[in-house]
């Protein structure tokens, strides 16, 4: 008998590991879900409300691609693990037995015991189903008056995005008092409060959410503000506070669980031939300098990419590379490689450039006295990964950087550059005197 | 701005229904000396079709409708006449008289061109009378309405930014009624352009100042179908230029394709044309200018001395060496979505519908299958011409000459090109015919495949599988499926519109020019993740 290697999870995660798994090897692979029949890319949720697209177009293989590649598909939920006897417990009784098992189940939205939180018409935003109770619960601007948005993060701007294409009026709750300032330096953190200001959002910095208060058929009507008590009529709330990983199910089941399911680095839990991947993996202690739990795309797909090798007799370790990522605030695309820090790290100062036409912006996190490139946050201009993953490893200096910023550019053909600005006022700010060098495909491919 | 996108609205549907029912507008009186002057002009040898003609239309105020129908009612009759005659002299084995009456017939093809020319003459009342306002009542009403409406975007959009909300809300780009409204309008638009044009002689009238002022001659209904063409690619331009404002490739491009349209593939064949010479569309290449060869257009070009010599140089180095040279530094686009008209039109009209294309990997496998055999169908087209050209043989490899310009001319030429390439955009997206049919892209595709400097390089681990790449492909590539493995696009069908990198909300994706060496780049894991996964390969290969 084939190994049988069971997931649950049919997200990135999951679906990378079954992917690679079968380029490797020959092993009987089940994916459990209980959200869709098929893996959807879940970043694409928003594109589906603001009709960008259609659910079908977020799948990114075909439907045959499974059977194809002999990958089982199972919808279902799972109740409990049962490690001692290696089984897992469906909805509905039915029982599945694995040889190894991967847990890649995702994330859910935080709820913080507010008072009124599971009210009808309060939503998170992370399913297929929240999607679909959005489209009942803000359909258009007659049905939803209001809209209020809890919480400034990358899901709350995306659901703000959307509930205004379809002309609803949003107010913006956020705790802190600039956006995303947890994450972003100021001077982009404000950039983009502007900009979403100028989509005439109903911005509310350093506000906290109070209670959400219910009509008479147990919908909700209206939230309250902490701070100053004002009530804001709405017909939808969003609970946009951030994720944490889903592992309600796994609290009796033995295996090792802090917010998240506990791992190694080599996504072993603490039982034996059970594994974990993706948003509800937490390390033991974070890889490189990154968070023990990391719950974004590709670091997903990056684990079950390792996973798989594990999998298939090639025992490897997570190790990522240098971190990147990116995310795009209404018109606003964001790019980042390596780590800026909202407030420059012990030893580090920033570099701050900003465009006149308030939409593009980048700031350069570096070594103080040596200017050592730590990273970079950039705004509206799009900047190519491999050559920062390069410069990052081989330890460039920031004027190298931006000496070479041209053979980064990954903008369009025809758009305006702006190395020469940028240099400028590097060179205003440090003394120096450098000029851009003309961009060389020999060292992009270096 | 609302009440302005909607009046304009209203004010396009009232220029687009008098377009529609000018068709029947206006009387058709024929003179028995225009008749006359026209059989003379034409040689036409059967007294029957005069006699018929004469009789039956000659002096009689008719409709649109009546007066074609009578005439090819007549042609009709002629023909059924002189058949009888053939099967007569046939049955009687007298081989001579039957061969002698072939010459009264008339061809069944030329029914509608021997019509159009007569209603072309015959026309009078109001459309006649009133062409200056007949034009402002349908183009300038239509191109009015249609400003009206798309100017209001500039507000109503909101800022400069990808612009695809509710695209799968709306009827009209997600398949729905009103798509299929269009859809209909365009198919038998196009019927009626190249089966049945006298039908819609009213039109030319309404354009024929302007044809007379830019060479000379009354319009034809192709003088009207370029000029429409013409027209459309400007309005829907303005609507490209709103909509892409912040993407200064897109806006160069769409520049480039309407300046083409309009200078290469309008102004200077009709000025050719004032001065006598052949027109000709220097940027129109075979084989998607597949009766390049054809022994007329060898004849006429031959026959105009030195430009004509010209245009057959240009014409033979503008595929052989040209076309090639461009793809390996540009790619294809530089011809595909730059140039060319058929993808000018379906660049400007066509993009509110380029989500439409199929991204299965049937639709992939159905596309080489056709767009391959329509290339070697030209090939093969083009080689029996010409070797008929120069032989003077009817046949070669047993394929007939006429028969199989006839055949392409219908099936690819009209059929595939216009009524499915143009009438399906609603439905199948605007680059039907560009992915499945056409031969010049059969071509440029090899050599973008297989030698060029163009790529669509994809952004190391920057994708997030989205699916907006692949969706508004309107080649119907599955973006996304490479662009995840962060792997460059390298596909022999990309146009290069560079509206993927457009959508793409993670600015994962950069159409480039670049060094041949490293366009293919190897991904077996994404970049940002220290797996040596192709050490891992390569290890167990070697051992
Ligand atoms: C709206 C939105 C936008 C985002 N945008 C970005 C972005 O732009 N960039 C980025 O990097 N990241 C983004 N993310 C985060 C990213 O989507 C996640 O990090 C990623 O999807 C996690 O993948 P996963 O495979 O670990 O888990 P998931 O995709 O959550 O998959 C887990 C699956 O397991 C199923 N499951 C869970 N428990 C059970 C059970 N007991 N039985 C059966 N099935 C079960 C769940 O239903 C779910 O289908 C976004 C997330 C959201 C919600
Ligand atoms: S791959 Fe991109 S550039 Fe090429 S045709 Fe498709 S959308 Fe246009
Ligand atoms: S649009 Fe961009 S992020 Fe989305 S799938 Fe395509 S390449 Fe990836």
């Amino acid at each position: 008998m084939q190994e049988h290697i069971v997931i649950i999870g049919n997200g990135i995660s999951g679906v990378t590991t079954a992917r690679h798994i079968r380029k490797a090897s020959d092993k009987k692979i089940t994916i459990i879900s209980a959200e869709t029949d098929h893996f959807f890319s879940r970043t694409a949720l928003m594109y589906i409300y603001m009709g960008h697209m259609k659910y079908e177009h977020t799948k990114p293989y075909e439907d045959y691609f499974w059977k194809k590649n002999r990958i089982d598909l199972k919808r279902a939920f799972v109740d409990t693990v049962d490690h001692e006897n290696k089984q897992l417990l469906l909805s509905g009784g039915e029982k599945m037995s694995y040889d190894k098992l991967v847990l890649a189940v995702g994330s859910k939205p935080n709820k913080f015991g507010w008072p009124g939180q599971d009210l009808d018409g309060v939503q998170g935003l992370y399913s297929k189903q929240d999607l679909d109770m959005l489209e009942a619960n803000a359909p258009d601007k007659e049905t939803c008056k209001r809209a209020v948005v809890v919480g400034g993060g990358l899901i709350g701007i995306e659901m703000v995005e959307m509930l205004l294409t379809r002309d609803i009026p949003v107010t913006f709750l956020v705790r802190e008092n600039s956006f995303w300032n947890g994450v972003l330096p100021q001077g982009e953190s404000e950039m983009i409060n502007r900009h979403i200001k100028s989509h005439h959002v109903d911005l509310r910095l350093g506000f906290n959410l109070d209670s959400i208060l219910a009509d008479d058929n147990g919908k909700v009507r209206a939230v309250t503000i902490k701070e100053t008590g004002e009530e804001i009529a709405c017909n939808v709330v969003g609970l946009t506070a951030g994720v944490s990983p889903n592992v309600a199910f796994l609290k009796d089941s033995g295996i090792e669980l802090g917010r998240g399911i506990k791992v190694n680095p080599m996504l072993e839990t603490n039982i034996k031939d059970i594994y974990a991947i993706g948003d509800c993996a937490e390390q033991h202690e974070g890889i490189n300098g990154r968070r023990p739990i990391e719950a974004v795309w590709y670091t997903g797909r990056m684990m079950g990419e390792t996973l798989a090798q594990t999998l298939t007799g090639n025992p490897t370790a997570y190790n990522p590379g240098h971190w990147f990522n990116s995310a795009k605030f209404m018109d606003i695309e964001y790019q980042t490689y390596g780590w800026v820090f909202s407030k420059p790290k012990e030893g580090n100062t920033h570099f701050h450039w900003m465009h006149k036409d308030d939409n593009k912006c980048i700031t350069i996190e570096m070594q103080e006295g040596t200017r050592k490139f730590v990273g970079i946050n950039n705004f509206g201009i799009r900047l190519r990964h491999e050559l920062f993953d390069r410069w990052l490893t081989e330890g460039r200096t920031t004027d190298y950087v931006l000496e070479h910023l041209k053979d980064a550019n990954f903008d369009p053909e025809f758009y305006s550059h702006y190395e020469k600005d940028i240099l400028d006022a590097y060179n205003a700010a440090y003394g120096t005197s450098l000029s851009p060098k003309k961009k060389s495909w020999k060292r992009i491919f270096a | 701005m609302k009440i302005i996108k909607n009046l304009g609205l209203v004010i396009f549907i009232t220029g687009l229904a008098i377009w529609t029912a000018s068709i029947f507008m206006g009387d058709f009186t024929l003179q028995q000396e225009q008749l006359d002057s026209f059989i003379s002009e034409k040689g036409i040898k059967s007294e029957l079709v005069a006699q018929k003609i004469s009789d039956n239309v000659v002096g009689k105020k008719l409709g649109t409708f009546a007066f074609t129908g009578a005439v090819r009612d007549a042609l009709a009759q002629n023909n059924d006449y002189y058949d009888a005659q053939i099967a007569k002299y046939d049955a009687a084995k007298e081989w001579d008289k039957k061969g002698e009456q072939y010459q009264y017939r008339i061809n069944d093809k030329d029914f509608q061109a021997f019509s159009f020319s007569l209603a072309k003459k015959a026309g009078t009342g109001f459309i006649v009378e009133n062409k200056g306002l007949m034009w402002f009542l349908t183009f300038g009403l239509g191109i009015l309405g249609a400003l009206m409406f798309i100017f209001p975007n500039l507000v109503l959009l909101g800022k400069p930014g990808i612009k695809n909300d509710h695209v799968y809300h709306e009827a009209a780009t997600n398949r729905g009624w009103i798509a299929w409204l269009v859809l209909v309008y365009l198919v038998l638009f196009y019927l009626v352009l190249y089966f049945n044009a006298d039908y819609v002689v009213n039109w030319t009238f309404i354009l024929d100042p302007i044809s007379n002022a830019l060479n000379g001659g009354d319009a034809s209904q192709w003088f009207v179908y370029g000029f429409l063409y013409c027209v459309i690619m400007v309005t829907m331009a303005v609507r490209m230029y709103i909509k892409y404002r912040h993407n200064k490739y897109q806006i160069v491009r769409t520049t480039s394709v309407l300046f083409f349209q309009i200078v290469f593939a309008f102004l200077i064949p009709e000025i050719m044309a004032s001065l006598g010479k052949p027109g000709y569309d220097f940027k129109n290449a075979f084989p998607l200018d597949y009766d390049f060869f054809f022994e007329w257009n060898l004849d006429t070009l031959t026959q105009s001395g030195g430009l004509g010599i010209f245009i057959l140089v240009w014409g033979v180095v503008l595929t052989l060496v040209i076309v090639p040279v461009m793809v390996y530094f540009f790619g294809k686009r530089w011809y595909c979505s730059w140039v060319c008209g058929c993808g000018g039109l379906a660049e400007t009209l066509g993009d509110p519908y380029r989500q439409h294309s199929n991204k299965s990997m049937k639709a992939w496998k159905l596309e080489r299958w056709l767009i391959h055999s329509v290339l070697v169908f030209s090939l093969v087209m083009t080689l029996v011409t010409l070797y008929c050209y120069f032989t003077g043989a009817e046949a070669f490899l047993g394929i007939n000459s006429q028969w199989i310009k006839d055949t392409y001319s219908f099936l690819i030429g009209a059929w595939f090109a216009g009524v499915i390439g143009t009438g399906f955009y609603p439905i199948f997206g605007n680059r039907v015919w560009c992915r499945f049919g056409c031969p010049l892209a059969a071509y440029l595709g090899f050599v973008q495949r297989f030698k060029s400097r163009f790529r669509i390089t994809t952004n190391g681990g920057q994708c997030i599988s989205c699916g907006n790449c692949s969706t508004y492909c309107e080649q119907g590539i599955d973006v996304r499926a490479y662009a995840q493995k962060g792997e460059n696009i390298v596909r022999s069908s990309c146009v290069g519109c560079g509206v993927c990198s457009a959508v793409c909300p993670r600015g994962v994706l950069k159409l480039e020019n670049g060094p041949e060496a490293g366009r293919i780049n190897p991904t077996q894991v994404l970049l940002g993740n220290d797996v040596d996964l192709m050490d891992y390969v390569n290890n167990k290969e070697a051992s």
